[in-house]
């Protein structure tokens, strides 16, 4: 449980980008989506301007487009609801392409994809160059509650065990004739969760009881060492990013 | 179209409607911590991040519904709330959230506090309600817990989905016209065919775990005190 708990999107790195600390990258990105959401959709520009910002960081944190497209894919299911607006949508009426749309469901499915892909950028940004044991440090630095936290350290700690662990039993089913795809199937892998829950916790409840016995009071050590907390230039630089976002966003919502 | 309520993804509501949820969400969860710090005990603290990192995983594995490409996850509000209680049960749930906002772009962060209102604190409150309600009122036997656990699961699930409806109608981006209704029926029977897989898998783990170890359900630990003959080894005990 030492060094090395990366999790699947971590692109190991060593640029500006991944050396800053996680608490001003966490900040920086928070901002920036709130930016983004509180830009009114009429302002095309104002996303590309967005989409420029997120290529730059991207570019600096060596990240290639590629990687971050075909993991963006991820939001798919979560914005099909764009897609259904211009039918379902009220109101005024375009004909495209032989389809009859609704202008009011055209602009709202272009916001919530336009927004929607920003923000999932910026999360996947985040991810790519922050490990989980960062991010917790960040989170706890941002004055983040210290159950929260702690809470947070076990999920992604024991993340990694529940999902081979899931692999596993679900490789051990089919290699024994399982084939769960329909309803009245569910039994059997509802059954193998019970199990699987019970291995996880046994372990897990192992695991912080060595920890409580050396030491551990909730916090992690490097918390309160305080160590590599962000300096005054550090905030400095990463606010570029959210500033200039900012201003996008003001600059949107004079001009429209 | 099922998965949207789990996961509200940035721009579907606006801006003033996100930010007053997420007044309110921080507020309860606030109120969570405070409650929690009680509940967080030897045994619980491992359990909750056991629960947390449960929740997510499941998350993540997506089960069909039916056999047509229409799919769906736990949410787990009825789960953490057996486990671990109502207030540390929350807490779990939104740090989920939080986490697959802030690293996997699931669920936007601009609409963090509506997804926290429907899926932590509406699913979470509406479980424990039927569950203390439920758990006094039905016999105390396995069966009576399993329809405990199942009942709880897929109300929660069914209110969560009707959270999202209240909140598209407040501050939807888009005029779906009359079609409101319409929404809310969609997400109602989509969600409660979701809430029937959560009921029977949030049952049989519970079930699973009241059997091997009772003395981690939290539902439970009141019946426990009235029945002392379950020596509970304090500290979890390495078995």
């Amino acid at each position: 449980m030492g060094a090395g708990h990366a999790h699947v999107l971590y692109r190991a790195g060593d640029t500006p980008v991944h050396r800053l600390p996680p608490e001003v990258k966490i900040a920086a990105m928070v901002l920036f989506t709130l930016a983004v959401v509180a830009t009114p959709r009429e302002a095309f520009w104002a996303f590309g301007g967005y989409a420029l910002l997120v290529a730059v960081v991207a570019a600096l944190a060596r990240v290639g487009a590629r990687w971050l497209l075909l993991r963006a894919m991820i939001e798919l299911p979560f914005v099909l609801f764009a897609f259904a607006l211009p039918f379902l949508g009220a109101g005024e009426r375009v004909g495209l392409a032989g389809l009859q749309l609704s202008v009011d469901g055209l602009y709202g499915g272009w916001n919530i994809l336009a927004k929607g892909t920003l923000g999932v950028l910026a999360s996947l940004l985040l991810a790519a160059t922050t490990t989980t044991r960062d991010l917790i440090l960040g989170l706890d630095r941002l004055r983040c509650p210290q159950v929260l936290t702690q809470i947070a350290t076990f999920m992604l700690r024991y993340l990694d065990v529940l999902v081979a662990e899931a692999r596993r039993m679900r490789v051990a089913r089919l290699s024994r004739g399982d084939d769960p795809r329909f309803l009245w199937q569910l039994r059997g892998f509802a059954a193998g969760v019970g199990a699987l829950f019970l291995r996880a916790f046994e372990r897990g409840e192992r695991v912080y009881l060595a920890m409580l016995s050396r030491g551990y009071t909730g916090r992690m050590p490097v918390v309160w060492q305080g160590a590599g907390a962000a300096t005054a230039g550090q905030w400095a630089v990463a606010a570029v990013v959210p500033v200039v976002a900012v201003a996008i966003a003001a600059a949107a919502l004079v001009l429209t | 179209m099922q998965t949207l309520a789990m996961h509200i993804s940035n721009g579907i509501i606006n801006g003033p409607v996100a930010a007053v949820f997420g007044a309110l969400a921080l507020a309860a969860l606030t109120f969570c911590v405070l409650r929690a710090r009680a509940d967080l005990d030897d045994r619980l603290a491992p359990m909750a991040g056991l629960v947390a990192a449960f929740i997510f995983a499941v998350q993540m594995l997506n089960f069909p519904i039916f056999t047509a490409g229409v799919s769906g996850h736990l949410l787990g509000g009825a789960l953490a709330a057996l486990l671990v209680g109502p207030w540390v049960g929350a807490l779990c749930v939104a740090v989920v959230l939080v986490v697959q906002a802030l690293v996997f772009g699931d669920g936007g962060v601009a609409m963090l506090g509506l997804n926290i209102t429907n899926m932590a604190l509406l699913g979470t409150a509406a479980a424990y309600l039927l569950i203390a309600l439920l758990l006094r009122v039905l016999p105390r036997t396995r069966a009576g817990l399993a329809v405990t656990a199942f009942v709880s699961a897929l109300v929660s699930v069914v209110v969560a989905s009707q959270g999202f409806v209240l909140q598209y109608a407040l501050g939807g981006t888009t005029d779906l016209g009359g079609n409101l209704a319409g929404l809310a029926g969609t997400m109602a029977v989509a969600h409660l065919l979701i809430g029937i897989g959560e009921g029977l898998i949030t049952a049989t783990t519970v079930l699973t775990v009241a059997k091997v170890r009772p003395d981690l359900v939290y539902a439970l630990r009141s019946r426990r005190a009235a029945a002392p003959a379950v020596a509970v080894p304090v500290a979890g005990g390495v078995r």
